[in-house]
Protein backbone atom coordinates (compact mmCIF):
# COMPACT_ATOMS: atom_id res chain seq x y z
CA UNK A 1 0.00 0.00 0.00
CA UNK A 2 0.99 3.47 -0.93
CA UNK A 3 1.71 5.74 1.99
CA UNK A 4 1.57 8.84 -0.27
CA UNK A 5 -0.58 10.73 -2.57
CA UNK A 6 -0.53 10.56 -6.44
CA UNK A 7 -1.67 7.07 -6.66
CA UNK A 8 -5.24 6.92 -5.16
CA UNK A 9 -7.99 5.88 -7.34
CA UNK A 10 -9.51 8.37 -9.58
CA UNK A 11 -12.74 8.15 -7.88
CA UNK A 12 -11.21 8.61 -4.29
CA UNK A 13 -10.22 12.41 -5.26
CA UNK A 14 -13.99 13.63 -5.34
CA UNK A 15 -14.87 12.79 -2.33
CA UNK A 16 -11.45 12.88 0.20
CA UNK A 17 -10.98 9.31 2.06
CA UNK A 18 -12.12 9.03 5.73
CA UNK A 19 -9.49 8.52 7.89
CA UNK A 20 -8.35 5.21 8.52
CA UNK A 21 -7.23 3.87 12.16
CA UNK A 22 -5.45 1.24 13.19
CA UNK A 23 -5.56 -0.92 16.68
CA UNK A 24 -7.03 -3.39 19.09
CA UNK A 25 -11.17 -2.12 19.58
CA UNK A 26 -10.22 -0.95 23.12
CA UNK A 27 -9.04 2.60 24.00
CA UNK A 28 -5.33 2.14 24.72
CA UNK A 29 -3.55 4.80 22.68
CA UNK A 30 -6.11 5.29 20.52
CA UNK A 31 -8.61 6.81 22.47
CA UNK A 32 -7.91 10.57 22.75
CA UNK A 33 -7.71 10.43 18.70
CA UNK A 34 -11.01 9.03 18.31
CA UNK A 35 -12.14 11.95 20.61
CA UNK A 36 -10.29 14.00 18.65
CA UNK A 37 -11.57 13.24 15.11
CA UNK A 38 -15.08 13.08 16.54
CA UNK A 39 -14.87 16.92 18.32
CA UNK A 40 -14.12 17.69 15.17
CA UNK A 41 -16.98 16.04 13.43
CA UNK A 42 -14.90 14.23 11.03
CA UNK A 43 -15.87 10.27 10.25
CA UNK A 44 -13.46 7.61 10.23
CA UNK A 45 -13.01 4.27 9.77
CA UNK A 46 -11.53 1.34 11.99
CA UNK A 47 -9.33 -1.61 11.19
CA UNK A 48 -9.25 -3.60 14.43
CA UNK A 49 -5.87 -6.01 15.23
CA UNK A 50 -7.58 -9.66 16.59
CA UNK A 51 -4.52 -11.35 17.11
CA UNK A 52 -0.38 -10.78 17.26
CA UNK A 53 -0.62 -11.92 13.43
CA UNK A 54 -2.25 -8.60 12.61
CA UNK A 55 -0.02 -6.74 13.65
CA UNK A 56 2.73 -8.52 12.14
CA UNK A 57 1.50 -8.37 8.55
CA UNK A 58 1.22 -4.57 9.24
CA UNK A 59 4.94 -4.34 10.19
CA UNK A 60 5.66 -6.43 7.55
CA UNK A 61 3.80 -4.37 4.84
CA UNK A 62 5.88 -1.28 5.54
CA UNK A 63 2.82 0.42 7.03
CA UNK A 64 4.24 1.00 10.23
CA UNK A 65 7.34 3.24 10.45
CA UNK A 66 8.35 2.13 14.14
CA UNK A 67 6.46 -1.41 14.02
CA UNK A 68 4.40 -0.04 16.40
CA UNK A 69 0.62 0.96 16.51
CA UNK A 70 -1.08 3.50 16.66
CA UNK A 71 -1.50 4.10 13.37
CA UNK A 72 -3.71 6.75 11.20
CA UNK A 73 -3.91 6.78 7.58
CA UNK A 74 -4.94 10.40 6.28
CA UNK A 75 -4.62 12.58 3.80
CA UNK A 76 -2.33 10.03 1.83
CA UNK A 77 -0.18 9.35 5.00
CA UNK A 78 0.57 6.33 7.11
CA UNK A 79 0.96 8.40 10.25
CA UNK A 80 2.28 6.42 13.94
CA UNK A 81 3.26 8.34 17.50
CA UNK A 82 0.00 9.44 19.07
CA UNK A 83 1.10 12.79 19.33
CA UNK A 84 2.00 13.83 16.15
CA UNK A 85 -1.00 12.07 14.60
CA UNK A 86 -3.13 14.17 17.60
CA UNK A 87 -1.12 17.38 16.59
CA UNK A 88 -1.98 17.19 12.74
CA UNK A 89 -5.27 16.73 13.38
CA UNK A 90 -5.47 19.58 15.90
CA UNK A 91 -3.93 22.23 13.72
CA UNK A 92 -5.83 20.51 10.72
CA UNK A 93 -9.38 21.24 12.31
CA UNK A 94 -8.43 24.24 14.32
CA UNK A 95 -8.51 23.37 17.15
CA UNK A 96 -4.91 24.01 18.06
CA UNK A 97 -4.95 27.48 19.69
CA UNK A 98 -4.60 31.12 17.19
CA UNK A 99 -0.46 31.21 17.84
CA UNK A 100 2.42 29.60 18.88
CA UNK A 101 2.18 30.72 22.64
CA UNK A 102 -1.34 29.73 23.00
CA UNK A 103 -0.18 25.64 21.30
CA UNK A 104 2.28 26.28 23.99
CA UNK A 105 -0.26 26.79 26.66
CA UNK A 106 -1.75 23.55 25.23
CA UNK A 107 0.64 21.55 24.67
CA UNK A 108 1.75 21.57 28.10
CA UNK A 109 -1.72 20.92 29.64
CA UNK A 110 -2.11 18.25 27.01
CA UNK A 111 0.98 16.47 28.27
CA UNK A 112 -0.23 16.59 31.67
CA UNK A 113 -3.41 14.67 30.44
CA UNK A 114 -1.21 12.61 28.58
CA UNK A 115 1.16 11.56 31.73
CA UNK A 116 -2.39 10.28 33.36
CA UNK A 117 -3.60 8.71 30.19
CA UNK A 118 -0.10 6.81 30.39
CA UNK A 119 -0.73 5.72 34.13
CA UNK A 120 -4.08 4.74 33.30
CA UNK A 121 -2.72 2.71 30.55
CA UNK A 122 -0.36 0.59 32.34
CA UNK A 123 -2.67 0.28 35.83
CA UNK A 124 -5.19 -1.46 33.24
CA UNK A 125 -2.67 -3.92 32.27
CA UNK A 126 -0.87 -4.65 35.23
CA UNK A 127 -1.37 -8.10 37.33
CA UNK A 128 -4.20 -7.81 39.48
CA UNK A 129 -1.70 -7.75 42.45
CA UNK A 130 -0.26 -4.45 41.53
CA UNK A 131 -3.51 -2.76 40.93
CA UNK A 132 -4.31 -1.71 43.42
CA UNK A 133 -1.23 0.28 44.55
CA UNK A 134 -1.39 1.35 40.98
CA UNK A 135 -4.86 2.86 41.73
CA UNK A 136 -3.79 4.54 44.97
CA UNK A 137 -0.73 6.47 43.44
CA UNK A 138 -2.80 7.42 40.43
CA UNK A 139 -5.81 8.55 42.79
CA UNK A 140 -3.34 10.40 44.76
CA UNK A 141 -2.18 12.41 41.44
CA UNK A 142 -5.36 13.01 40.47
CA UNK A 143 -6.85 14.23 43.48
CA UNK A 144 -3.59 16.39 44.16
CA UNK A 145 -1.55 17.17 41.31
CA UNK A 146 -3.82 16.99 37.90
CA UNK A 147 -7.26 18.42 38.94
CA UNK A 148 -5.99 21.25 41.31
CA UNK A 149 -3.44 22.23 38.16
CA UNK A 150 -6.58 22.84 35.41
CA UNK A 151 -8.98 23.99 38.10
CA UNK A 152 -6.31 26.84 38.77
CA UNK A 153 -6.20 27.37 35.29
CA UNK A 154 -9.92 27.96 34.91
CA UNK A 155 -10.16 29.71 37.95
CA UNK A 156 -7.66 32.14 36.48
CA UNK A 157 -9.28 33.70 33.33
CA UNK A 158 -12.75 32.68 34.40
CA UNK A 159 -13.43 31.65 30.40
CA UNK A 160 -15.52 28.76 29.29
CA UNK A 161 -12.34 27.08 27.95
CA UNK A 162 -9.15 26.07 28.72
CA UNK A 163 -7.06 28.10 26.72
CA UNK A 164 -7.76 31.50 24.19
CA UNK A 165 -11.51 31.73 25.37
CA UNK A 166 -12.36 29.26 22.45
CA UNK A 167 -12.94 25.50 21.55
CA UNK A 168 -9.19 23.67 21.24
CA UNK A 169 -7.83 20.49 21.85
CA UNK A 170 -7.02 20.96 25.33
CA UNK A 171 -11.01 21.06 26.11
CA UNK A 172 -11.36 18.06 24.47
CA UNK A 173 -8.19 15.66 26.19
CA UNK A 174 -9.02 17.13 29.76
CA UNK A 175 -12.91 16.19 29.05
CA UNK A 176 -12.05 12.68 28.04
CA UNK A 177 -9.98 12.15 30.70
CA UNK A 178 -12.82 13.91 33.10
CA UNK A 179 -14.63 10.84 31.99
CA UNK A 180 -12.54 8.46 32.87
CA UNK A 181 -11.81 9.70 36.16
CA UNK A 182 -15.13 9.82 36.68
CA UNK A 183 -15.40 6.25 35.83
CA UNK A 184 -12.43 5.17 38.57
CA UNK A 185 -14.28 7.47 41.46
CA UNK A 186 -16.91 9.86 41.14
CA UNK A 187 -16.19 11.24 44.23
CA UNK A 188 -12.68 12.82 42.80
CA UNK A 189 -14.15 15.06 40.91
CA UNK A 190 -16.72 16.42 43.92
CA UNK A 191 -14.08 19.72 44.78
CA UNK A 192 -13.79 21.00 41.44
CA UNK A 193 -16.74 22.75 40.23
CA UNK A 194 -15.07 24.80 37.41
CA UNK A 195 -13.55 21.42 35.83
CA UNK A 196 -17.44 19.87 36.48
CA UNK A 197 -18.85 22.44 34.34
CA UNK A 198 -16.56 22.51 31.78
CA UNK A 199 -17.29 18.85 31.51
CA UNK A 200 -21.01 19.51 31.12
CA UNK A 201 -20.22 22.33 28.29
CA UNK A 202 -18.07 20.44 26.10
CA UNK A 203 -20.45 17.21 26.38
CA UNK A 204 -23.55 19.32 25.14
CA UNK A 205 -21.26 20.48 22.15
CA UNK A 206 -23.37 18.58 19.49
CA UNK A 207 -20.14 16.76 18.05
CA UNK A 208 -19.31 15.71 21.19
CA UNK A 209 -22.61 14.88 22.37
CA UNK A 210 -22.91 12.63 19.64
CA UNK A 211 -19.46 10.66 20.58
CA UNK A 212 -20.80 10.16 23.66
CA UNK A 213 -24.00 7.76 22.93
CA UNK A 214 -24.20 4.37 22.26
CA UNK A 215 -23.28 3.17 19.23
CA UNK A 216 -20.45 5.64 18.87
CA UNK A 217 -16.66 4.56 17.85
CA UNK A 218 -16.23 5.72 21.36
CA UNK A 219 -14.52 2.57 23.34
CA UNK A 220 -15.62 0.97 26.66
CA UNK A 221 -12.98 0.33 30.07
CA UNK A 222 -10.92 -2.56 29.33
CA UNK A 223 -12.93 -5.97 30.32
CA UNK A 224 -10.84 -9.19 31.23
CA UNK A 225 -11.29 -10.96 28.10
CA UNK A 226 -9.78 -7.85 25.61
CA UNK A 227 -7.10 -7.48 28.18
CA UNK A 228 -6.31 -11.49 27.32
CA UNK A 229 -6.48 -10.49 23.85
CA UNK A 230 -4.26 -7.21 23.95
CA UNK A 231 -1.72 -9.82 25.55
CA UNK A 232 -1.79 -11.83 22.77
CA UNK A 233 -1.17 -9.01 20.25
CA UNK A 234 1.24 -7.30 21.27
CA UNK A 235 3.17 -10.35 23.19
CA UNK A 236 2.92 -8.87 26.41
CA UNK A 237 3.60 -10.93 29.93
CA UNK B 1 17.39 42.76 24.30
CA UNK B 2 15.23 39.69 25.08
CA UNK B 3 16.23 37.90 28.52
CA UNK B 4 17.86 34.95 27.38
CA UNK B 5 15.56 31.57 28.01
CA UNK B 6 16.88 30.12 31.52
CA UNK B 7 16.39 26.33 31.90
CA UNK B 8 15.89 24.83 35.31
CA UNK B 9 16.40 21.43 35.74
CA UNK B 10 19.38 19.04 37.58
CA UNK B 11 22.92 18.52 36.44
CA UNK B 12 23.04 16.06 33.96
CA UNK B 13 21.28 15.06 30.66
CA UNK B 14 17.47 13.34 31.92
CA UNK B 15 14.50 14.94 30.09
CA UNK B 16 16.61 18.42 29.57
CA UNK B 17 18.81 17.47 27.15
CA UNK B 18 17.03 17.36 23.95
CA UNK B 19 16.20 21.12 25.07
CA UNK B 20 19.93 21.98 24.98
CA UNK B 21 20.06 20.49 21.97
CA UNK B 22 17.66 22.53 20.05
CA UNK B 23 18.21 25.60 21.28
CA UNK B 24 22.35 25.45 20.67
CA UNK B 25 20.94 24.43 16.96
CA UNK B 26 19.43 27.54 16.58
CA UNK B 27 22.36 29.47 18.01
CA UNK B 28 20.07 31.02 21.13
CA UNK B 29 22.15 31.47 24.37
CA UNK B 30 20.40 30.29 27.11
CA UNK B 31 21.04 30.26 31.56
CA UNK B 32 20.49 27.13 33.40
CA UNK B 33 19.88 27.08 37.07
CA UNK B 34 20.91 23.25 38.84
CA UNK B 35 18.77 21.77 40.92
CA UNK B 36 21.07 20.00 43.73
CA UNK B 37 18.79 19.64 46.81
CA UNK B 38 15.68 18.89 47.81
CA UNK B 39 14.94 22.83 49.63
CA UNK B 40 15.44 23.88 45.87
CA UNK B 41 12.69 21.69 44.43
CA UNK B 42 10.25 22.39 47.01
CA UNK B 43 10.52 25.72 46.79
CA UNK B 44 9.77 25.73 42.84
CA UNK B 45 6.77 23.72 43.71
CA UNK B 46 5.58 26.25 46.28
CA UNK B 47 6.05 29.28 43.87
CA UNK B 48 3.72 27.54 41.27
CA UNK B 49 6.13 27.83 38.74
CA UNK B 50 5.72 23.51 37.79
CA UNK B 51 2.18 23.22 36.27
CA UNK B 52 2.26 19.97 37.51
CA UNK B 53 4.76 19.78 39.81
CA UNK B 54 7.74 18.84 37.44
CA UNK B 55 10.58 19.60 35.81
CA UNK B 56 11.87 20.19 33.08
CA UNK B 57 11.12 23.95 33.60
CA UNK B 58 12.01 26.72 30.56
CA UNK B 59 10.63 30.24 31.57
CA UNK B 60 11.40 32.18 28.06
CA UNK B 61 9.09 34.98 26.51
CA UNK B 62 7.21 35.62 29.42
CA UNK B 63 5.98 32.22 29.93
CA UNK B 64 6.82 29.26 32.58
CA UNK B 65 6.69 26.31 30.58
CA UNK B 66 7.00 22.52 32.10
CA UNK B 67 6.63 19.37 29.62
CA UNK B 68 9.27 18.54 27.46
CA UNK B 69 7.45 18.17 24.12
CA UNK B 70 5.65 21.25 24.52
CA UNK B 71 8.94 23.05 25.05
CA UNK B 72 10.43 21.31 21.89
CA UNK B 73 7.29 21.90 20.20
CA UNK B 74 7.58 25.78 20.77
CA UNK B 75 10.99 26.10 19.82
CA UNK B 76 10.72 24.60 17.17
CA UNK B 77 8.09 26.95 15.87
CA UNK B 78 9.69 29.70 17.18
CA UNK B 79 13.19 28.79 15.30
CA UNK B 80 11.73 27.94 12.20
CA UNK B 81 13.28 24.33 12.41
CA UNK B 82 9.75 22.52 12.11
CA UNK B 83 9.13 22.42 8.64
CA UNK B 84 7.42 24.56 6.20
CA UNK B 85 3.83 23.28 6.30
CA UNK B 86 1.37 20.72 8.48
CA UNK B 87 2.21 17.89 6.62
CA UNK B 88 6.17 18.29 6.86
CA UNK B 89 5.83 19.14 10.69
CA UNK B 90 3.67 15.92 11.10
CA UNK B 91 6.84 13.96 10.03
CA UNK B 92 9.07 16.18 12.07
CA UNK B 93 6.77 15.09 15.12
CA UNK B 94 6.56 11.54 13.90
CA UNK B 95 10.65 11.31 13.90
CA UNK B 96 11.29 13.56 16.98
CA UNK B 97 9.02 11.14 19.08
CA UNK B 98 10.40 8.03 17.75
CA UNK B 99 14.01 9.35 18.76
CA UNK B 100 12.66 10.87 22.35
CA UNK B 101 11.23 7.11 22.57
CA UNK B 102 15.03 5.90 21.96
CA UNK B 103 16.21 8.29 24.11
CA UNK B 104 13.88 8.25 26.90
CA UNK B 105 14.63 4.32 27.21
CA UNK B 106 18.70 5.35 27.61
CA UNK B 107 17.75 8.00 30.63
CA UNK B 108 15.41 5.85 32.17
CA UNK B 109 18.23 2.75 32.52
CA UNK B 110 20.00 4.55 34.50
CA UNK B 111 17.67 4.58 37.49
CA UNK B 112 17.84 0.59 37.44
CA UNK B 113 19.62 -1.88 39.41
CA UNK B 114 22.51 -2.98 37.75
CA UNK B 115 21.34 -6.06 36.16
CA UNK B 116 18.27 -4.35 35.22
CA UNK B 117 20.26 -1.46 33.98
CA UNK B 118 22.81 -4.06 31.25
CA UNK B 119 19.44 -5.75 29.85
CA UNK B 120 17.47 -2.45 29.09
CA UNK B 121 20.70 -0.56 27.77
CA UNK B 122 20.95 -3.57 25.45
CA UNK B 123 17.67 -4.16 24.42
CA UNK B 124 17.79 -0.17 23.32
CA UNK B 125 20.79 -0.94 21.04
CA UNK B 126 18.76 -4.27 19.90
CA UNK B 127 15.84 -1.67 18.92
CA UNK B 128 18.33 1.20 17.49
CA UNK B 129 20.03 -1.19 15.28
CA UNK B 130 16.54 -3.14 14.07
CA UNK B 131 13.81 -0.35 13.91
CA UNK B 132 14.65 2.96 14.50
CA UNK B 133 18.43 3.28 12.68
CA UNK B 134 17.26 1.56 9.95
CA UNK B 135 13.67 3.40 9.66
CA UNK B 136 16.01 6.74 9.09
CA UNK B 137 17.89 5.47 7.13
CA UNK B 138 15.01 4.35 4.97
CA UNK B 139 13.73 7.64 5.42
CA UNK B 140 17.26 9.20 3.67
CA UNK B 141 18.07 6.79 1.22
CA UNK B 142 13.83 7.16 -0.31
CA UNK B 143 14.56 11.31 -0.38
CA UNK B 144 18.32 11.06 -1.11
CA UNK B 145 18.34 14.91 0.55
CA UNK B 146 20.74 16.14 3.25
CA UNK B 147 17.92 16.57 5.95
CA UNK B 148 15.40 14.61 7.08
CA UNK B 149 12.13 16.67 6.21
CA UNK B 150 11.58 19.02 3.58
CA UNK B 151 15.56 19.34 2.44
CA UNK B 152 15.34 21.76 4.90
CA UNK B 153 17.78 21.21 8.57
CA UNK B 154 14.80 20.91 11.07
CA UNK B 155 14.23 19.17 14.56
CA UNK B 156 14.22 16.13 13.35
CA UNK B 157 17.99 16.11 12.38
CA UNK B 158 18.94 17.71 15.56
CA UNK B 159 17.03 14.74 17.93
CA UNK B 160 18.53 12.20 15.29
CA UNK B 161 21.78 13.44 15.49
CA UNK B 162 21.18 13.38 19.39
CA UNK B 163 20.22 9.58 19.07
CA UNK B 164 22.76 8.67 17.16
CA UNK B 165 25.67 9.87 19.49
CA UNK B 166 23.81 8.43 22.73
CA UNK B 167 23.84 5.16 21.65
CA UNK B 168 27.11 5.36 19.81
CA UNK B 169 28.20 5.96 23.69
CA UNK B 170 26.94 2.47 24.50
CA UNK B 171 28.07 0.67 20.86
CA UNK B 172 30.91 2.74 19.08
CA UNK B 173 30.00 -0.04 16.77
CA UNK B 174 26.17 0.54 15.94
CA UNK B 175 26.16 2.32 12.75
CA UNK B 176 28.48 0.17 10.87
CA UNK B 177 26.29 -2.46 10.74
CA UNK B 178 24.40 -1.13 8.17
CA UNK B 179 25.22 -2.60 4.71
CA UNK B 180 25.36 0.65 3.04
CA UNK B 181 27.84 2.26 5.60
CA UNK B 182 30.11 -0.78 5.78
CA UNK B 183 32.50 0.59 2.72
CA UNK B 184 32.00 4.27 4.56
CA UNK B 185 33.17 2.45 7.83
CA UNK B 186 35.17 -0.69 6.94
CA UNK B 187 36.83 0.50 3.70
CA UNK B 188 37.52 3.85 4.51
CA UNK B 189 39.98 4.49 1.63
CA UNK B 190 37.53 2.72 -0.74
CA UNK B 191 34.86 4.87 0.86
CA UNK B 192 36.34 8.24 -0.27
CA UNK B 193 36.77 6.95 -3.80
CA UNK B 194 33.26 5.43 -3.90
CA UNK B 195 32.28 8.72 -2.53
CA UNK B 196 34.57 11.20 -5.10
CA UNK B 197 32.19 9.18 -7.87
CA UNK B 198 29.35 9.40 -7.01
CA UNK B 199 28.35 12.37 -4.54
CA UNK B 200 24.87 10.73 -4.04
CA UNK B 201 26.04 7.70 -2.63
CA UNK B 202 27.78 9.91 0.58
CA UNK B 203 24.38 11.46 0.63
CA UNK B 204 22.18 8.61 1.93
CA UNK B 205 23.60 6.69 4.65
CA UNK B 206 23.52 7.32 8.30
CA UNK B 207 27.29 7.80 8.85
CA UNK B 208 27.22 10.69 6.57
CA UNK B 209 24.19 12.66 8.06
CA UNK B 210 25.72 12.16 11.17
CA UNK B 211 29.21 13.99 9.96
CA UNK B 212 26.85 16.45 8.08
CA UNK B 213 24.67 17.23 10.46
CA UNK B 214 28.13 17.79 13.55
CA UNK B 215 29.64 20.27 10.76
CA UNK B 216 26.67 22.85 11.04
CA UNK B 217 28.32 25.58 13.03
CA UNK B 218 25.81 25.67 15.94
CA UNK B 219 26.14 21.92 16.59
CA UNK B 220 29.85 21.88 16.09
CA UNK B 221 30.44 24.36 19.04
CA UNK B 222 27.70 22.44 21.00
CA UNK B 223 29.68 19.43 20.53
CA UNK B 224 32.67 21.27 22.17
CA UNK B 225 34.39 20.55 25.25
CA UNK B 226 33.19 23.60 28.00
CA UNK B 227 29.32 23.69 26.15
CA UNK B 228 26.54 23.32 27.51
CA UNK B 229 26.19 19.66 26.44
CA UNK B 230 26.07 17.31 29.86
CA UNK B 231 27.51 14.21 30.28
CA UNK B 232 25.87 10.77 30.11
CA UNK B 233 23.78 9.70 33.77
CA UNK B 234 26.59 8.83 36.47
CA UNK B 235 26.25 7.39 39.84
CA UNK B 236 26.31 10.68 41.61
CA UNK B 237 23.42 12.19 39.25
CA UNK B 238 21.37 9.29 39.60
CA UNK B 239 21.54 10.02 43.29
CA UNK B 240 21.05 13.73 43.39
CA UNK B 241 17.81 12.91 41.37
CA UNK B 242 16.58 10.43 43.86
CA UNK B 243 17.08 12.62 46.40
CA UNK B 244 15.40 15.66 45.09
CA UNK B 245 12.34 13.87 43.51
CA UNK B 246 12.52 11.01 46.86
CA UNK B 247 12.18 7.76 44.69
Amino acid sequence: MCAFPGVENPGDSIMAAKPKLYYFDGRGRMEPIRWLLAAAGVEFEEEFLETSKDLEKLRNDGSLMFQQVPMVEIDGMKLVQCRAILNYIAAKYNLYGKDTKERALIDMYIEGVADLNEMYLFWSISPPNEQAAKMTQMKDKIANCYLPAFEKVLKSHGQDYVVGNRLSRADIHLVELLYTVDELDPSLLANFPLLKALKTRISNLPTVKKFLQPGSPRKPPLDEKNLAKVKEIFQLK
Amino acid sequence: MAAKPKLCYFRGRGRMESIRWLLAAAGVEFEEEFIETREQYEKLQKDGRLLFGQVPLVEMDGMVLTQTKAILSYLAAKYDLYGKDLKERVRVDMYADGTLDLMMMIALAAFKTPGEKEENLALVVKKAKTCYFPAFEKILKDHGEDFLVGNKFSWADVQLLEAILMVEELDASVLSDFPLLKVVCEQPHKAQEAMNRDKDFSKICLQAFKTRISSIPTIKKFLQPGSQRKLPPDSHYVKTVRKVLQL
